[in-house]
């Protein structure tokens, strides 16, 4: 690769940028938890096209809902809502995270550790605790 | 005076002053989800069964079709927020990343326009 200036074409010659500072920065657990927010963000989007399909279904009639039920019930239906119900509560809780360090609260090292540990495992909780009481209370959706 | 450059001036570079409305509409959908999120997972969590009548005639409530509204509404304009941070952070070829834009703004649309309709339809008994 030439750095030369092509000064007759007017090209602008390649040169190297400089890296963002993400790319130098050692591997943390909190870079982690970012990136897990993205990651949750990206799969609720999807997880969205199922709620509006279960609505579209309850509006089209018993028959149309009746197939949607059997679609949710179908294992890999029931382990993607896991993963959603995940996604969901972990997006919950680090989003809360988000909004207290833009309202200007919560950067002290100690103070943003803590709080990702609560997201994190805060979210596994409460997710178990989720389908506990879905499962307890009436058996298999 | 302008702090920018004569060169970024004449390609016509700079800020399309749309950031922090952006970001700020992200906040304000978040918080609003917050509460409309939580009202739903405890609706779902009360429901003692997914029995079509059950669900149809808890979602044509007053109070619950209008929340559910709020809640299609608010949850697609914040998922098209943030899927578009994501395209915009990863896709820099300008053309594949205009048309991947278009298309994730069509599927928003069609989301809302489905979720909203589908609940009206539920809650004004055209469903039978």
């Amino acid at each position: 690769m030439s750095t030369g200036t092509d000064t007759s074409t007017g090209s602008k010659p390649p040169y190297v940028r400089p890296l963002s500072p993400f790319m130098n920065y050692r591997w943390q657990y909190t870079n982690t938890l970012s990136i897990l927010n993205r990651v949750t963000g990206l799969g609720l989007s999807v997880g969205l096209l199922l709620f509006v399909y279960w609505l579209v279904a309850a509006a089209s009639g018993s028959d149309a809902y009746a197939h949607a039920r059997n679609v949710f019930s179908h294992p890999v239906a029931i382990a993607a809502m896991v993963a959603f119900s995940f996604s969901f509560f972990y997006h919950l809780l680090n989003g809360v995270r988000h909004l207290v360090w833009d309202a200007g609260y919560g950067f002290e090292k100690s103070t943003a550790r803590k709080s990702g540990w609560v997201a994190f495992l805060g979210s596994i909780v409460v997710t178990l605790f989720f389908w506990f009481l879905v499962f307890s209370s009436r058996g298999a959706a | 005076m302008s702090l920018r450059s004569p060169m970024g001036r004449v390609l016509g570079l700079g800020s399309a002053k749309e950031g922090s409305g952006h970001w700020w509409s992200q906040r304000v959908t978040s918080v609003a989800l917050l509460f409309l999120t939580l009202w739903f997972v405890a609706s779902l969590l009360r429901f003692p069964a997914f029995d079509y009548e059950l669900v149809t005639g808890w979602i044509g409530k007053p109070v619950n079709a209008v929340l559910l509204t709020l809640l299609v509404a608010t949850t697609v304009y914040h998922s098209q927020l943030g899927v578009q941070v994501v395209v915009e952070d990863y896709v820099t070829a300008k053309m594949p990343k205009l048309l991947l834009m278009m298309f994730i703004n069509f599927i928003h649309a069609a989301l809302a326009a489905l979720g909203v309709f589908a609940v009206l339809r539920i809650a004004f008994g055209v469903a039978a």
